[in-house]
């Protein structure tokens, strides 16, 4: 089944697909211009000792996002079925 | 050269690109050795370029700073397509990463936008093929309508080529051409209404290309739509356009036009990349992932960081050890050449004393700086630096920082012996202004290369058995001093918010040592170039304002008159009339004494040999025993024992005569003026007017501390064999103590930054802020040494 949670939910290693990045300005465009829009892939793939920033794979480089950033982005996850 | 055969002509282009994407590689391998760093008129954005021939050009390369984007969020943005706009370069070199290739298309695109002359360099095809991707670059070329050329910068593969490429794309001297991408059909009508509107304009500046205006007004993009301030009339109109676009997009899609349009960039884009770009489908991790699965991990990650902190600490030290030793012998040769040279006198003094002191003191710890960085750059060029960035973000924000503060503080001395003036110029990685001036504020409280020796002196006079402890003690003082620091600054004078911290984690790479080397040589020339300006003028000014003005005639022969009195007196004793029947005998003595103490210290067998010839051998030997509390020589007599004791009370009272000349000399000079006035504040943390001096010349650099205690202490211009070594004079000062002690420690790393600091930070931001740091430094330094000093005294009392 298939679900969208924010990024920050997502669990260490889990995938999913980019469905909407809401937020606007600076942090808007700057979620933007390094890659996460939507119908992007995206695998989470750690998190720092303090479990803020995460760390995150999409296409082919790892970047960086704060808790409150990764709330701003919405993502397609598969859940299994209840 | 009169005649010059034939003018070579003359390209300029611009090197542009992501970070990370290889751009720094690309430009060294183009310009070589020749390259030159100034500053952007008007910003702080490092402005570097170089010139290479090719052929019959003369090929002028600029490096625009590394970027993502060309909005106007960010100062190296707006720098570069300043660049681009108002000084036309003939094209642009946009360095494009192969392994990396959506990302850094979004650049790319919008250079299509712009329309400027474009080559695309398309960098380490190698890396990209390592991990399973190929690239269709002629298929590239054709949808970007710009010349691709496949390169592996790094090994100098396809640099040629690219030089050819950008002469053959000059040679066609194509137009400006924007490219009309869609941005759906909302945006594409708003863009041909105001496009249009814009071109009607009377006072249209040509500069710009009116679609890229179009496209910026609707991105709601500052500098461009305050532009059109200067056409009110259709100004008015195209914000109306724009409002009313972002109404309609908020209501349909629950977006900002901005917003859309990146989506429709990255849809583009992803158009291009599935015709050119085949990836045979790779599950397993690669290998820097892997890496960081371990370095990154949440429990080892910070383990690996301290071990790897620590490695550096001890590498730099252990490195520099050598090259140390003999730089300080070097300065030491030099100033015996010079003494024997030049007569004694104030010429003498200036140069030895003055010049050389201040001077070699800076320039000996080249090698340990040098180390540092070299250390530094390995952690930066390797993606390390980016690691530790991420792990600390967390703490760091909480003091109102930012994750990449952290490099910041490394280099300023955070594993002790860096330099606070790079450090300074590292705070250029961080994009809010608030939170770099937090970290410019701080970076001074570091414990820099130049605290090293204060440290070392103190340490080994007071806590001489907790040296390794007392100096980690320092160093996570030094952490706690800078992070509070900070808090506070943001929290008062600083308030603001935090910045987006998305950023990139490059994969590890192997650096290069070309990068390696240029990188640390940058720094190091950085710290270098201060003891050549700032250092020779303050050594010279310390030095007369700590010798003129001298002591009159009528002061310096009352302390003659005194000593001569000394001698009379010794000299009507018992005891040593037998030995020494006049004044010159008793000095001749007074010197062979000196020399012989000197040769048993060094077991200098060879002058003891030629001392033990000496008529005076039994009284020399039995003072020495009798001043180390040793039982006496074998065969001396009661005579001897007696002439010996009054020998040595004799050479306590000249030493001590001298001494207070020495200090009676220091005292009437300005230095001394000044010291003695300072005690006025400086008596509650318990400094003494010499300290203040030395503190007064640690603003030219620190360094000048201990070169300057020294004189102050009177070693130097004593003879330095007979003057005891600083960490001896400083036991007996009875005003120095364990406790004054670590009050002088902890008010040197947190007194004001040294003078190249204070110009450096003047330059990142402005002369307030410059002063703002002299000041804020002070009173932290002064408010906790007097904590720490009123509360020590307190319970030991």
């Amino acid at each position: 089944m298939k679900k969208i949670v924010r990024m920050r939910e997502m669990a260490d290693n889990q995938k999913g697909l980019i469905q909407k990045v809401t937020a606007t300005g600076e942090m808007g465009r700057r979620i933007r211009e390094m890659g996460l829009v939507p119908g992007n892939e995206i695998q989470i793939q750690g998190r720092a000792p303090l479990k803020d920033p995460v760390a995150v794979r999409i296409k082919d480089y790892v970047l960086t996002l704060r808790n409150n950033e990764s709330d701003r982005i919405l993502v397609e996850v598969e859940v299994p079925d209840p | 050269m009169m005649q010059e055969s034939r003018m070579s002509k003359k390209i300029t282009i611009a090197l542009s690109g992501n970070p990370n994407a290889g751009k720094t590689t690309v430009f060294n391998a183009l310009t070589g050795a020749r390259q030159h760093i100034a500053n952007y008129p008007g910003v702080t954005v490092e402005k570097k370029f170089g010139i290479v021939k090719h052929g019959d050009y003369e090929i002028e390369v600029v490096d625009l700073p590394g970027t993502y984007s060309l909005t106007a969020y960010s100062l190296e943005e707006i720098v570069a397509r300043d660049f681009l706009i108002n000084e036309r370069p003939d094209l642009v070199v946009d360095i494009v990463d192969a392994s990396n290739l959506d990302r850094n298309l979004y650049l790319t695109v919008q250079f299509r936008e712009l329309g400027i002359p474009l080559i695309v360099a398309l960098n380490m095809v190698d890396v990209a093929e390592s991990r399973g991707i190929r690239i269709d670059h002629a298929a590239l070329s054709r949808l970007l309508e710009a010349p691709v050329v496949p390169m592996v910068a790094r090994s100098n593969r396809g640099i040629r080529a690219l030089l050819d490429q950008i002469v053959s794309s000059a040679e066609a001297n194509r137009e400006w051409k924007p490219a009309a991408i869609s941005y759906g059909l909302d945006i594409d009508q708003s863009i041909a209404q105001i496009t249009a509107l814009i071109e009607k304009s009377e006072i249209y500046d040509k500069k710009y290309p009116a679609r890229w205006r179009a496209l910026k007004c609707l991105e709601g993009d500052s500098q461009i739509t305050g532009l059109l301030q200067r056409d009110p009339a259709i100004g008015t109109e195209v914000l109306e356009i724009c409002k009313n676009t972002h109404k309609h997009m908020m209501a349909t899609l629950e977006d900002e036009p901005e917003g859309v349009i990146a989506d429709h960039r990255y849809g583009y884009i992803n158009g291009i990349t599935k015709q050119v770009l085949k990836r045979k489908i790779d599950l397993r991790l690669n290998l820097s992932d892997q890496v960081d699965k371990v370095l990154t991990n949440r429990a080892l990650g910070p383990l690996f960081m301290i071990a790897i902190l620590y490695g550096i600490y001890s590498f730099t030290f252990w490195a520099s050890e050598v090259p140390l030793t003999l730089l300080e012998s070097f300065f030491d040769w030099i100033k015996t050449v010079l003494s024997n040279i030049l007569p004694p006198g104030n010429l003498q003094s200036l140069i030895v004393s003055g010049i050389i002191d201040g001077v070699g003191g800076v320039l000996g710890f080249v090698p340990l700086i040098m180390f540092m960085f070299f250390a530094i750059a390995i952690m930066e060029d390797s993606g390390y630096m980016a690691r530790v960035a991420y792990m600390l973000d967390r703490v760091l924000r909480w003091f109102g920082l930012h994750g990449n503060s952290v490099m910041a503080l490394i280099i300023s001395g955070g594993i002790s012996g860096g330099c606070a003036v790079p450090g300074v110029f590292a705070t250029r990685t961080l994009r809010d202004p608030k939170e770099r001036i937090a970290t410019l504020l701080v970076v001074p409280f570091m414990n820099c290369g130049a605290k090293l020796p204060v440290y070392a002196i103190i340490i080994a006079a007071f806590f001489a058995k907790r040296q390794a402890q007392m100096l980690f003690l320092l160093t996570l003082l030094s952490w706690a001093f800078a992070l509070f620091a900070a808090k506070f600054l943001r929290m008062t004078v600083l308030k603001g918010p935090k910045t987006p911290f998305v950023m990139e984690l490059p994969p590890y790479r192997i650096p290069t040592v070309k990068g390696l080397l240029i990188h640390t040589w940058e720094r190091t020339w950085q710290y270098i170039k201060k003891a050549g300006t700032v250092i020779l003028g303050f050594s010279i000014l310390i030095w007369a304002m700590m010798t003129f003005p001298a002591l009159d005639e009528h002061q310096i022969r009352s302390f003659e008159e005194r000593r001569n009195q000394l001698v009379e007196d010794t000299l009507a004793s018992h005891a040593l009339k037998t030995i020494a029947p006049n004044g010159e005998v008793l000095m001749e003595l007074d010197a062979l004494y000196t020399s012989y103490r000197a040769a048993i210290e060094n077991s200098d067998s060879a002058s003891l040999e030629s001392i033990a010839e000496s008529p005076y051998i039994t009284l020399l030997a039995a003072a020495a025993r009798l001043e180390e509390n040793a039982p006496p020589p074998p065969g001396a007599t009661v005579e001897n024992q007696l002439a010996a004791a009054e020998f040595l009370d004799f050479r306590r009272g000249m030493q001590s005569s001298r001494f207070e000349e020495q200090q009676a000399r220091l005292k009437h000079t300005v230095a001394g003026w000044l010291g003695v006035k300072l005690e006025a504040v400086t008596s509650p943390v318990g400094f003494d007017y010499r300290l203040n001096i030395a503190l007064l010349a640690g603003f030219a650099a620190k360094e000048m501390v201990v070169s300057t205690l020294g004189t102050a202490y009177s070693l130097g211009d004593v003879d330095p064999e007979e003057a005891k070594s600083l960490t001896e004079r400083l036991q007996q000062d009875p005003r120095w103590n364990p406790l004054m002690a670590f009050t002088v420690l902890v008010f040197t790393m947190l007194y004001v930054p040294c003078f190249v600091t204070v110009i450096s930070i003047q330059r990142e931001s402005n002369w307030r802020w410059a002063a703002f740091s002299v000041g804020f430094n002070l009173l932290v330094a002064y408010g906790v040494s007097l904590l720490i000093y009123q509360i020590g005294s307190a319970l030991t009392a």
